[in-house]
């Protein structure tokens, strides 16, 4: 490796890095002034939190039944009632989020990379390669994502790996399009040419170049699309596809208290409260990100 | 008439045909090539080896794949669904029961989200920044971020449960079931038709929560993006034209702003509607509502692939039109799109 090009190198990677950083640097600085985006920030933090040290804040076992406790209103000592089984909600909805958490992270974890490249390539790469990839993004995107995910789940067999799968599979189109949108701008910026010129190859442009660049919008939209993620991870659970009982998932944990909606309100809606408040708290955080990001969005 | 973009139309619909074809393509690998053992779901795990191979050959399961999709395609362009395992019927006559149960009550969810939806989001833009603005962003944060299924069972318990004000599950009171003559499968319509105005009321009474819950979900959507395009239009220069020739506020709005977003509106209210059939899956649980949702959810629990695999065709299938009209409406309406002479 010549000493011109290793500096070129240096240089594309340190502006990446910088750019990066600075752009990160400023969202925080402007967060603090986005009241409803900080909320939403702190409540995914105590939810990370919750998830994390479950086994220490749970008050009851999730599992462990107790039938002579069954169906107690919410009162001191169980915060949320417990259940047909006299398992204690809260603690079922402290050890859930972890499965929330563990979903909407796998989702993201697949989705993420796998839009990035496809829609980096598409534009990098133009011509057919980009016809081609957008089409199937597009006919992706007019699917109904979640009667797919259903029908998915349905022929793989039910549990969360497969709901994983299932919600993953209709994700990636969005993300495809931004890194797409973000790749024909980066490709044709001055630091690109002079790698080029260097004789970089295709792939080390494309990962080492303009991949690195289309990561920070491609994450806020991640953000962005994690609340939907809850919703379907969610809706999956309720028709019986997500994890499998006696596994405190969320939505299955409404699916069980639905038979007791009338006189037991409580088992099947302390649920759908949970699962209400962490999708807000996504989309608050993913809108604040946008307002910050794109200034076309921003209130004034 | 100007000419339109003919070649923008046409690539559209060949846009349409090839997601058709895909969507053919995936529903045939989820119901034919994805499940474990197809065979020993319909014959049981104990039955023995001849009755299973005879179901395999029946199935056409020991032909090559490719012949098994010809097959697949041939039967379905003869309508041919297969049988559903819970009620012995033919797929397609199940789901021409069930259909038009979803089609009411997606359309009353969309006209009420359209009607609601449209008019706020253009006060939301209008008064931006004001008490109508907040709670309009309010309501649709809340309608992004609500699980449909669960916002169905707190109205349940209380609009159904607690203040006796809405007829609980079903299309209408089980001893008005089945009264009124199914024309057109619209029970809504259907009693009007027959004049029998106590099951018309009863089903008005049972479709009222659930249409309003579906709403809420689609006017979240409809709002957010009425007020963005509404917001668009008011920096415009005509828009300063007519207030500066004195045209009143109520003019502006429905005289000049309205037909300027109408196609854009048309696109959004297209993929709500989409979205609300979909949505209307998991409602019709809830309120055991007689539609596609409910079928495929007992197909589901049963492993039934036939009728999940029917329904998930229906349901893509109606999606894909109506992104192909949206797409349509766009091409056809707008001026922009129109081929420059």
């Amino acid at each position: 490796m010549t000493e011109a090009k290793m500096i070129v190198q240096h240089n594309a990677l340190h502006q990446g890095a910088g750019r990066f950083y600075r752009s990160l640097q400023k969202s925080i600085d402007k967060l603090t002034r986005e009241p409803l985006g900080m909320l939403g920030f702190a409540v995914l933090a105590l939810l990370i939190l919750v998830a994390i040290f479950a086994p220490w804040i749970a008050p009851y076992s999730p599992i462990t039944q107790n039938l002579p406790q069954a169906l107690q209103p919410p009162s001191w000592t169980h915060l949320a009632g417990t259940d047909e089984f006299g398992r204690d909600i809260l603690s079922r909805l402290i050890y859930g989020a972890r499965i929330t958490i563990q979903t909407v992270l796998s989702v993201t974890v697949i989705v993420g990379p796998v839009g990035l490249i496809i829609g980096v390539v598409a534009g990098f790469a133009g011509g057919r390669t980009d016809a081609i990839l957008m089409r199937a993004t597009d006919i992706v995107l007019s699917f109904p994502s979640l009667i797919l995910a259903l029908a998915f789940a349905a022929a793989l067999g039910a549990g969360l790996g497969t709901a994983i799968i299932a919600i993953s599979l209709t994700g990636w189109p969005p993300i495809a399009r931004l890194a797409r949108a973000e790749a024909l701008i980066v490709r044709n910026t001055d630091y690109v040419a002079a790698a080029r010129l260097y004789g970089a190859s295709p792939l080390r442009l494309l990962f080492l170049y303009i991949a690195p660049m289309c990561i920070p919008s491609v994450v806020v939209r991640l953000t962005m699309n994690m609340a939907g993620i809850i919703l379907t991870a969610a809706a999956l659970g309720f028709l019986g596809l997500g994890a499998q009982p006696p596994s405190p998932e969320w939505g299955a944990m409404i699916s069980s208290g639905r038979k007791f909606m009338i006189d037991n309100w409580w088992v099947a809606v302390m649920p759908g409260i949970a699962i209400l408040l962490t999708s807000l708290a996504f989309n608050l955080v993913g809108d604040a990100l946008r307002d910050l990001l794109d200034p076309r969005h921003a209130r004034s | 008439m100007q000419e339109f973009n003919l070649k923008e139309l046409g690539k559209r619909a060949i846009q349409l045909l090839v997601s058709l074809f895909v969507l053919l393509t995936v529903t045939f690998v989820i119901g034919r090539v994805l499940p474990a053992d197809p065979v020993g779901a319909i014959v049981g795990e104990l039955a023995d080896p001849a009755a299973f191979e005879a179901m395999r050959q029946r199935l056409g399961l020991d032909l090559p794949l490719y012949q098994q999709f010809f097959l697949y395609i041939k039967a379905l362009l003869h309508g041919d669904l297969g049988t559903a395992i819970l009620t012995g019927n033919p797929v397609m006559q199940d789901l021409s029961t069930a259909f038009p149960a979803t089609l009411e009550l997606a359309t009353l969810a969309v006209i009420i989200s359209t009607v609601v939806g449209v008019p706020l989001g253009m006060a939301a833009a209008i008064f931006r920044d004001t008490l109508v603005d907040r709670i309009a962003r309010v309501l649709s944060l809340v309608g992004h971020s609500i699980p449909v299924f669960w916002f169905g069972i707190v109205g349940l318990v209380i609009f159904y449960a607690g203040l006796s004000w809405v007829g609980g599950p079903g299309r209408v009171d089980t001893y008005l079931e089945g009264l009124v003559e199914p024309k057109t499968g619209l029970l809504l319509i259907d009693s009007l038709l027959a004049g029998d105005m106590e099951v018309f009321w009863s089903a008005v009474n049972h479709i009222i929560l659930p249409a309003c819950i579906l709403a809420y979900s689609a006017m979240a959507y409809i709002t957010r993006m009425t007020r963005s395009f509404t917001l668009e239009q008011l920096n415009q220069d005509y828009v300063v034209a007519a207030r500066a020739k004195g045209a009143s506020s109520s003019r502006i709005v429905v005289g000049h702003i309205l037909p300027n977003i109408a196609v854009q509106l048309i696109t959004v209210l297209a993929i709500s509607y989409g979205s609300l059939l979909e949505g209307a899956v998991v409602t019709e649980i809830v309120f055991s509502w007689p539609g596609i949702g409910q079928y495929m959810t007992n197909a589901l629990m049963i492993g039934d692939m036939n009728a999940v695999v029917a329904g998930t065709l229906v349901i893509g299938l109606i999606f894909m039109v109506l992104n192909f009209l949206a797409d349509l409406a766009y091409v056809l309406l707008d001026p922009r799109t129109r081929e420059a002479s």
